[in-house]
């Protein structure tokens, strides 16, 4: 008798064990199923990108078939578009841009973001505020004035004006972030290095930057994707070929009129993406930080 | 190697909270002097601006010979050792000691013979090449150490940088500091809100209060003649028993002292001169648990049988700490564990009177 | 001092007479002043680039197309009074509403998927998920167009596979609005998913055990735990993006260039349109300062609840 019920007892509690671990696994198996078909969601334009890239212009043209699968890949948008001179000169213009950007920009924020955090001078609050709200300025609101300044100072139709106009929408981010990772620095090291015999610009060069450099390199990251792949200034302010930049560049360039090349924009579109995504499948993690940093450092 | 002088010196924070008010205090030269107090006495304060690291109100600090008020914490020739090591993350531990001396343009092989010296002295010559997140607490703190010998600057100072060890390693490296200090006697000045550490480590102790000195005085004389019931009361552990209580004739033209109808204890005849004055005035009477102790027949001179209801035993092993209560007052003894002491019952004690204190209920001040 | 290296800072010497500012006070006084100089580069370029800008944006708005005279609010009132215009204010609007509001709800789901699964699969699941925000959105609009194209594109084919007539994508108002719609959600849901999961991470476990204790079932611990605690990095994610999707201008540009029949339009490419292609500068002045009240209404709201969070933080 009471060897029937502790057996039964361990058989409930044994089935119990089961349910509940049948439950995690369904759980478990339903993440997976769910998020394998939101990734499939995701990456189909890439994938689509990658197979029109491979067809050529016959394939493209002749309408045959499926067009999501390649039947004859061949490199010959990628070589046509390497060897072609234009878009030799948007990349190199990209190129140009952005590192300039990110010089710039990187130390506008770093030299601010230490005085911010570090160095209170009258107003210095105020003026992070001020920074922050610069952040939530969107490029379409002010491009029209700024075409009429950028006119004035006759830069239209001239890269530099990129080099001018990147930074206002890199640094305010930038700067942000900084102020969260110096602030999360202790005072205790900056009052050793002050003993130690640093002054200001040493102890930010010897201590803070090293200190900060998972910050330094999301910072970098953040400028070098805004302007890398910002639009509406190079369209709007650049439009001979030998100014413009690779994301106008491509559309302007292999769209003449209503003849859409569209092997070779796909393979453009493929050749420009690739320096983010190189960056960013080695840097995930910093990249990841500095996007969420804005809202969880401050 | 210099001497320290804080004269009259008051800092006011920006809202007006006076953390200093107006402290002087003369160190001589190779001394070891502790700063200790309760948290928010103004301690660090008084640290960080012989540091230079905060600014003074008014009043002067010198260091060996000059007023330092004007200049800055890099021309000072002082080291500071701080409660969370403030190492730098990213140098190795040879770095951190060599920083200083690097931004000084010191000769390159001046700094590695100075670093490994200090290096020796500190026992972490194997630790040079790592990094300070692969230390341990312990190693860090001797890290911290390094980085100020090495520079062999004119005066230490610490900020409670034993705070953040657990209680064992405290305890060895507070043996460490004083060992470094018989090497290297440079003077110093440490900071510490824990009445051990500044009894153990200084050659004089300052005990501060409220932003101001209560008293200096060797850890001997702060222990045996405190200045004031606040003194009395931090220095010594378990702490000083108060007890309310009023001066009256005693027997053979001598004085008593009345705690309750019951407790009335003769002062003892060397002390009847100095409390005379005090005759029929309340007063506070301070006793320290040591000198309340089980009774013994064979007394001396001084000693007087007390007997009271046992509150609680708290038996530690090499003693027993008793708590009674004396009309709402808690007194606590400290007694041999072998005598017999049970909740409920009345246990006879010695007091010995040679080692109290009479205080003013007011001012505190002791008598 | 001691060892005869150290440079004394300028004014010690003079600064022991009476009277005069201590050299400690111009130390502080001049890590002060450092600190300004060192934000200077930044203020000239916000007060140059953005804050200028943005008054004379106001002062351009008020002139004539030919900028020779000063017309006062009447590019405002010309604006509103236009068919177009209404049709972008609708789109602006529809677009920025319901694209927040799936890229909220997607990215919320895909937060807690991610969540569900082992912290060391996690990375290479986020790696993929976030492939849409990496590519530069002005690029892989382009992949959109290609993939909405009417004759031979690959989701009409697919359509015909299953035996489906061609749908004009973005050749009809409403189907358009959709695409840029669709488009807007693919780009802006790693976003949300990214901050999400940061959130969710930070929740303590405990408070998931404690609630189990107390006997919550799943939809229990998802309103009574997660949704609070998380409730300020949503809100500030929700308007944050409510701001850059409101602002929007690659998608529309590329996608449909505003048509068919201007409904897709959105306040930034119509500004484009008639400021810079028309040439009307003043009237795309007026057109961009529309958008104003709106941002600066949900900034109001990011910036508080910013400001509330670093004091949790801080807490
Ligand atoms: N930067 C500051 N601003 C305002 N008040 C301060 C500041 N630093 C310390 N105080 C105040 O000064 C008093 C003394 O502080 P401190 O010297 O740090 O005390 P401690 O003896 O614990 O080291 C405290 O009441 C503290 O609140
Ligand atoms: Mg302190």
């Amino acid at each position: 008798m009471s060897a029937s019920v502790t057996e039964r007892r361990v058989a409930v509690a044994a089935q119990r064990k089961n349910s509940l671990h049948r439950q995690r696994m369904w759980a478990l198996w339903g993440s997976y199923i769910a998020l394998g078909v939101f990734v499939v969601m995701f990456l189909v334009p890439p994938f689509y990108t990658l197979m029109t890239s491979l067809k050529s212009s016959a394939e493209i043209s002749a309408q045959v078939g499926s067009p999501w699968l390649v039947k004859h890949p061949s490199l010959e948008n990628f070589w046509y578009l390497i060897t072609y001179p234009n878009f030799q000169r948007y990349y190199l213009n990209s190129v140009i841009v952005t590192i300039l950007t990110v010089a710039v920009s990187m130390v506008i924020s770093v030299l601010a973001a230490f005085s911010l955090s570090r160095m209170g001078f009258w107003g210095s609050q105020t003026l992070s505020t001020g920074v922050f709200l610069t952040y939530l300025v969107p490029p379409s609101l002010l491009f029209i004035p700024l075409f009429q300044i950028i006119g004035q100072l006759g830069l239209i139709n001239n890269f530099w004006c990129l080099v001018i106009l990147y930074p206002t929408l890199a640094v305010p981010f930038c700067t942000w972030i900084m102020i969260g990772y110096f602030s999360s620095i202790p005072r205790e090291l900056d009052e050793a290095a002050l003993i130690d015999g640093a002054g200001y610009l040493q102890m930010l060069w010897k201590i803070f930057i090293p200190v900060a450099m998972p910050g330094i390199i999301a910072a970098t990251i953040f400028a070098f994707t805004v302007s890398w792949g910002a639009f509406l200034y190079p369209l709007a302010y650049l439009y001979t070929s030998n100014q413009m930049v690779l994301t106008v560049g491509i559309i302007s360039d292999l769209i003449r009129g209503d003849v859409f090349q569209w092997g070779k924009i796909m393979a453009a579109c493929l050749l420009a993406s690739l320096p983010p995504i190189v960056i960013y499948a080695f840097l995930m993690d910093y990249y990841v930080a500095g996007l969420t940093a804005g809202a969880t450092k401050g | 190697m210099a001497e320290v002088s804080v004269r009259k010196v008051v800092k006011e924070y920006e809202g007006g909270v006076q953390a200093v008010k107006g402290i002087d205090l003369d160190i001589a030269d190779h001394e070891f002097v502790v700063l200790v107090g309760p948290s928010g006495c103004g301690k660090s304060t008084t640290l960080r601006m012989i540091a230079g690291l905060e600014e003074i109100t008014s009043g002067e600090i010198w260091i060996g010979g000059d007023v330092v008020n004007d200049v800055p914490p890099r021309d000072r020739d002082i080291a500071m050792v701080f409660q969370n090591y403030a190492l730098y993350p990213h140098m190795s531990v040879f770095d951190n000691m060599a920083f200083g001396l690097k931004l000084r343009k010191f000769p390159k092989d001046e700094i590695k013979r100075r670093v490994d010296d200090a290096a020796r002295i500190l026992d972490i010559v194997p630790l040079l090449d790592r990094k300070p997140r692969a230390l341990s607490g312990g190693q860090r703190q001797r890290v911290a150490m390094g980085r100020a010998i090495v520079r062999n600057p004119k005066v230490f100072l610490f900020d409670e940088p034993l705070s953040n060890l657990d209680a064992k390693l405290r305890v060895q490296m507070r043996t460490e500091i004083k060992k470094v200090h018989q090497t290297i006697p440079t003077t110093t000045v440490y900071v510490t809100h824990d009445q051990i550490e500044a009894m153990t480590l200084a050659d004089r102790v300052v005990v501060m209060n409220g932003g101001v000195i209560e008293q200096v005085g060797t850890p001997q004389e702060l222990y045996h003649n405190p200045a004031s019931r606040f003194v009395a009361g931090f220095i010594g552990s378990p702490a000083m028993n108060f007890l309310p209580c009023r001066i009256q004739d005693g027997a053979n033209g001598g004085l008593a002292v009345r705690v309750t109808d019951s407790i009335i204890v003769p002062i003892p005849p060397a002390r009847v001169d100095r409390y005379g004055a005090y005759k029929g005035k309340e007063m506070v009477l301070g006793i320290r648990p040591e000198h309340l102790f089980e009774h013994r027949d064979h007394g001396k001179p001084g000693w007087t049988r007390v007997d009271l209801p046992v509150d609680v035993v708290e038996p530690m092993g090499m003693e027993t700490m008793v708590h009674f209560f004396v009309e709402g007052t808690p007194v606590c003894a400290r007694i041999d564990p072998a005598t017999h002491a049970a909740p409920g019952e009345m246990l006879p004690l010695t007091a010995d009177l040679n080692q109290m204190h009479l205080m003013l209920p007011d001012t505190g001040r002791v008598v | 001092m001691a060892d005869g290296t150290s440079v004394p800072i300028g004014g010690l010497a003079s600064a022991k007479s009476a009277g005069r500012k201590t050299a400690m006070q111009k130390f502080a006084q001049r890590r002060s002043t450092t600190g300004f100089l060192l934000c200077l580069p930044l203020i000239l370029l916000v007060a140059c680039f953005v804050v200028y800008p943005a008054f004379y944006a106001i002062y351009l708005s008020m002139l004539n197309k030919k900028m020779t005279a000063f017309v006062g609010l009447g590019n405002f009132q010309f604006l509103l009074k236009r068919h177009t215009f209404q049709l972008v204010i609708f789109q602006s609007c529809l677009f920025a509403i319901t694209a927040v509001v799936l890229k909220a709800l997607l990215g919320f789901t895909l937060a807690h998927l991610m969540h569900n699964i082992p912290g060391k699969n996690q990375k290479i699941w986020r790696g993929l998920l976030l492939v849409p925000w990496v590519i530069p959105l002005a690029l892989s609009t382009l992949t959109w167009w290609w993939m909405f194209d009417p004759s031979y594109s690959a989701f009409n084919w697919v359509l015909n596979q299953f035996g489906f007539a061609n749908v004009p994508w973005l050749g009809v108002g409403w189907i358009a609005r959709f695409c840029t719609i669709a488009v807007n959600v693919w780009y802006g849901t790693p976003f949300f998913m990214i901050m999400y999961l940061a959130a969710l991470k930070s929740v303590p476990e405990q408070l998931y055990e404690a609630s189990a204790i107390d006997g919550a079932n799943a939809v229990q611990k998802l309103f009574f735990v997660t949704l609070p605690m998380m409730r300020n990095i949503i809100s500030i994610t929700v308007l944050f993006s409510l701001i850059t999707t409101f602002a929007d201008f690659d998608i529309v540009r590329i996608l449909t260039a505003g048509g068919p029949q201007d409904m897709t339009h959105v306040f930034a490419t119509y500004a484009f349109q008639v400021g810079i292609q028309s040439g009307d500068i003043p009237l795309g002045a007026a057109d961009s300062l529309f958008m104003f009240p709106i941002l600066a209404f949900a900034a109001f709201f990011v910036l508080r609840g910013v400001t509330k969070r670093t004091k949790e933080i801080a807490a």
